[in-house]
């Protein structure tokens, strides 16, 4: 088990150093557009990553607290990402009721 | 004495009801009754054995101020002129002052004043009688601005306002030196710590601080200005507190502190400097004027600094002739402004140049103005007090005291014939009054009333001040051992035996007294041949128009500083406030040799660690530069999820979930908002706008880090950390510390933020609900 152990967590550190450099081409696309939409994807999919390290850091910590972290990014970047793309759309969010 | 204090302002308490019966009785008649019985109340001291009488009432103790009354022949002689000349105002103010004046004001002011008088000349706490100064000043401001539907009265008003509450200030400031130097607020007590004050550090400002509240309230030069535009007053206002009771406060204050000052030797210089400075101006001033009160004003400021030469000279007979110029300066003074109030009232005007020939029309004030203005002239004549009190200042100006300094050696020579000047231009004024009010063409046609004499009434209280002018000149010696020797002695602090007479033989001050008079009468007469003189001198240079000029510029300089600063611009503010920030900042490093930079205590840094932190800093500078809005806060959304990535990192998973919730709601709230804001706009900022702002910001930038990197490095104490892991479960119940702490350990922070989010909602609600609604608020 210890030797498994130490895998573990030389890929785990791997994958970290792997996802942050992810988020920082992401960072590219997010920074130089060139639209709008583009830059909403790619902020949506750095939030991937994050719910990615997130779950790293709780196998590297052998901690199950940053579950509740991992489930909420995902249901926030489902809601950021709705009302980006709402936005982006209709230029409103919340519609008004019709009199 | 307490009682004779307050006697008036607790009658004035009552002055609103009495004066409802004014159509039948005049107030004055009740006024009257006050300064009355206080006269009664305190001519009884007179007399060859009289004591100092010490009386102490507690205010507050524990600062050690209490109404301590002490009367000694300095105060006794001017309480006596304050309710003496109180009354006979009183009096003359029922005939001068019509019933359809507003006479309960006048009256509450009046009584108001002589309370303050009262409680200045009698206090012996430095702190009571800066409270009782500082009231003489606002009721007389109230009294000068008592027809406050005239311009010229506001203006006297606030002239003489900020003048002698700048001076009564300073003089405060004096106080409080001489309390902390002596240790005693009781002036007696100070007095017998003179060689202490004087040997202390602090001698020159409090000699400084207390003479310029001295010479600010007795008009000496250059403050005189604010005495002529008080004569917009009422006519028994001018008399009682410009000639005979408040302007003699400084000197009753010079009076009083000169045991304690009279020590140093430019207490001479000073002090007879600027007396002999204001009795000239001021004399040679009053001839210009055209307005009978204008020249009784500039009169009094000249004697005041006559006055004021005399307590400067110190030695025994000048001491004394001041004291007795006092009095007479009270009497003869106070009956020429109630003949000018006279002449004012039953011709219309106060013009001299309207006036001329009234002595057929009104004999009777032509006869007092005769003896007050001859008197003041100090014409050698038997039966007039003036001549007296002159030859006695002559003769003290020929024995000046000996001096080492060469200034005072200089002012020494000068001062007799600086006195003669003074002398022989009062000779000229006083000369101008009567002769060209009563004396000369007849024209009527120029009044805007018909002249005829006074009612009787009104000439009574000049009449009574001319007779003690004639008493009081014929039998000098009647007031001399009884009752100013005492006054005298209290100033001089050694017995003062004085003779008076009226003839000393053939001596040098009788020489000069006959020289001013032919002098005088020479310049008297041949007055029109000389007048243009004084468009010369002053010419168009006046202390008054230096006043405006400082008071106007005062304001509009505040004007131009703040508005320099505070241009409406949310950026200035910004800019002054972070750079206040950084230099006080950066100085108190500086100074406290704070900079600490020490990396034993760091933990290593991971790749991932690295490579977040850059992201992060690469997507906040972009920020700045993107110029599409929702590209902004897209890019502000990255910083967002760093920050909570690095939570993450560092192990605080409620941080990184609130972090993420509310970095949601945010972009959200931005995009909801979004339709309403307006495009990004090019920042159209000048090259030096734009330096300073990276100036500023960069610099922003270094002070937080180097405070966070110092404030690291440089551990004062251990933390409470552990005390928190320790006691999380055992006391609070939790696991979870950081929620523990939230709701047990400091539950109270947390209820208030609740609170600020139910406020910001409340806010958000109101703010939108109310915002066209009419009856809201613009």
């Amino acid at each position: 088990m210890n030797q498994l152990d130490g895998i573990i967590d030389i890929v785990a550190a791997i994958c970290m150093v792997t996802i942050t450099i992810s988020i920082a081409l992401l960072l590219y696309r997010v920074v130089k557009g060139p639209t709008n939409p583009d830059r909403a994807v790619a902020l949506d999919a750095i939030g991937l990553n994050l719910m990615a390290i997130a779950g790293l850091v709780a196998i590297l910590l052998g901690t199950t607290r940053l579950n509740d972290v991992i489930l909420l990014i995902g249901i926030l970047l489902f809601i950021g990402t709705i009302a980006l793309a709402k936005y982006l759309e209709k230029g409103v969010i919340i519609d008004r009721e019709h009199d | 004495m307490l009682f004779a204090v307050f006697l008036p302002v607790l009658l004035a308490i009552f002055i609103p009801y009495l004066s409802k019966w004014k159509e039948n009785i005049h107030t004055g008649f009740f006024v009257l009754l006050a300064p009355l019985a206080i006269f009664i109340y305190f001519i009884f001291s007179i007399g060859n054995g009289f004591d100092p009488v010490w009386q102490k009432y507690q205010w507050i103790p524990s600062l050690n101020i209490g109404f301590d009354f002490y009367l000694d022949g300095l105060s006794l002689l001017f309480v006596l002129l304050i309710s003496g000349i109180g009354t006979l105002v009183t009096l003359y103010s029922i005939y001068y002052l019509d019933k359809s004046e507003r006479l309960d004001q006048f009256y509450v002011y009046l009584l108001l004043f002589m309370t303050a008088m009262f409680g200045v000349v009698l206090s012996d706490n430095v702190y009571v009688l800066y409270t009782f100064w500082e009231l003489t000043s606002i009721s007389s401001f109230l009294l000068i601005g008592y027809w406050n539907h005239r311009e010229g009265s506001r203006y006297g008003a606030m002239k003489s306002m900020l003048i002698t509450v700048f001076g009564g200030l300073s003089m405060l400031g004096g106080f409080i030196l001489l309390h902390l130097v002596t240790g005693t607020t009781s002036i007696q007590e100070m007095i017998a710590q003179a060689d202490v004050i004087l040997q202390s550090d602090y001698f020159a400002a409090i000699f400084a601080f207390v003479l310029l509240g001295a010479f600010t309230k007795s008009a000496q030069f250059p403050f005189h200005i604010w005495l002529p535009d008080a004569m917009e007053a009422p006519t028994p206002v001018s008399a009682y507190l410009h000639s005979a009771t408040m302007v003699k406060a400084g000197i009753f204050l010079v009076a009083r502190f000169t045991p304690i000052f009279s020590g140093d030797e430019w207490f001479f210089v000073i002090v007879s400097g600027v007396g002999i400075l204001t009795l000239c101006w001021a004399s040679y001033m009053a001839v210009r004027q055209t307005d009978l009160k204008g020249i009784l004003a500039f009169s009094t400021v000249s004697q005041l600094g006559m006055i004021m030469a005399m307590l400067g000279f110190g030695t025994k007979t000048a001491i004394y002739a001041a004291v007795f110029h006092i009095l007479n300066h009270a009497t003869f003074k106070g009956s020429l402004f109630m003949v000018a109030g006279i002449v004012d009232h039953e011709s219309g005007t106060r013009d001299i140049r309207k006036l001329g020939g009234l002595a057929t029309l009104m004999p009777i004030s032509a006869t007092l103005a005769f003896f007050g203005t001859f008197s003041m002239a100090g014409v050698p004549l038997p039966f007039l007090n003036g001549f007296y009190s002159k030859e006695k200042f002559f003769t003290a100006a020929t024995e000046l005291p000996e001096t080492s300094i060469w200034l005072a050696e200089l002012l020494q020579q000068a001062i007799p014939y600086l006195a003669v000047f003074g002398s022989i231009f009062t000779f000229v004024y006083s000369m101008y009054f009567v002769f060209g009010t009563f004396t000369g063409h007849k024209q009527l046609e120029k009044l805007p009333a018909k002249p005829h004499e006074a009612p009787i009434g009104m000439l009574l209280s000049p009449m009574i001040l001319v007779l003690g002018v004639v008493v009081i000149g014929l039998f000098p010696n009647m007031v001399n051992s009884t009752f100013l020797a005492h006054t005298a002695e209290a100033i001089y602090g050694k017995p003062v035996e004085t003779h008076i007479k009226f003839w000393h033989g053939w001596i040098t001050p009788l020489f000069m007294s006959i020289a001013v008079v032919v002098f005088g009468a020479i310049l008297a007469y041949t007055r029109k041949g000389w007048q243009g003189i004084y468009t010369f001198l002053p010419g168009k240079l006046s202390f008054n128009k230096a006043y405006d000029f400082i008071v106007d510029q005062l304001e509009k300089s505040s004007a131009r500083i703040t508005n320099r600063y505070m241009n409406g611009s949310l950026r200035r503010y910004m800019v002054l406030i972070l750079t206040a920030i950084l230099i006080g900042a950066f100085s108190t490093l500086w100074i406290t040799d704070g900079f600490a930079l020490d990396t034993s205590d760091i933990a290593s840094v991971t790749i991932h660690e690295v490579v977040v932190a850059v992201a992060m800093a690469i997507a906040a500078i972009s920020t700045i530069f993107t110029r599409n809005k929702i590209a902004a806060i897209l890019i502000l959304g990255v910083v967002g999820y760093g920050l909570s990535l690095l939570f993450v990192l560092y192990r605080a998973p409620d941080l990184a979930l609130t972090q993420l919730v509310v970095e949601t709601i945010t972009v959200a709230l931005f995009l909801l908002c979004f339709y309403h804001l307006p495009n990004l706009r090019e920042q159209t900022e000048l090259a030096s706008q734009k330096f300073t702002n990276v100036a500023i910001s960069v610099g922003f930038g270094v002070l937080m880090t180097t405070v966070a990197i110092s404030a690291h490095s440089t551990k004062g104490f251990e933390t409470i950390s552990d005390y928190f892991l320790e006691k999380s479960y055992k006391l609070g119940g939790g696991d979870n510390v950081v929620n523990v702490i939230l709701v047990d350990m400091r539950g109270l922070d947390t209820l208030f933020e609740i609170v600020v989010l139910g406020i910001a909602a409340l806010g958000i609600y109101a703010l939108i609900k109310l915002r066209n609604k009419k009856g809201a608020e613009k």
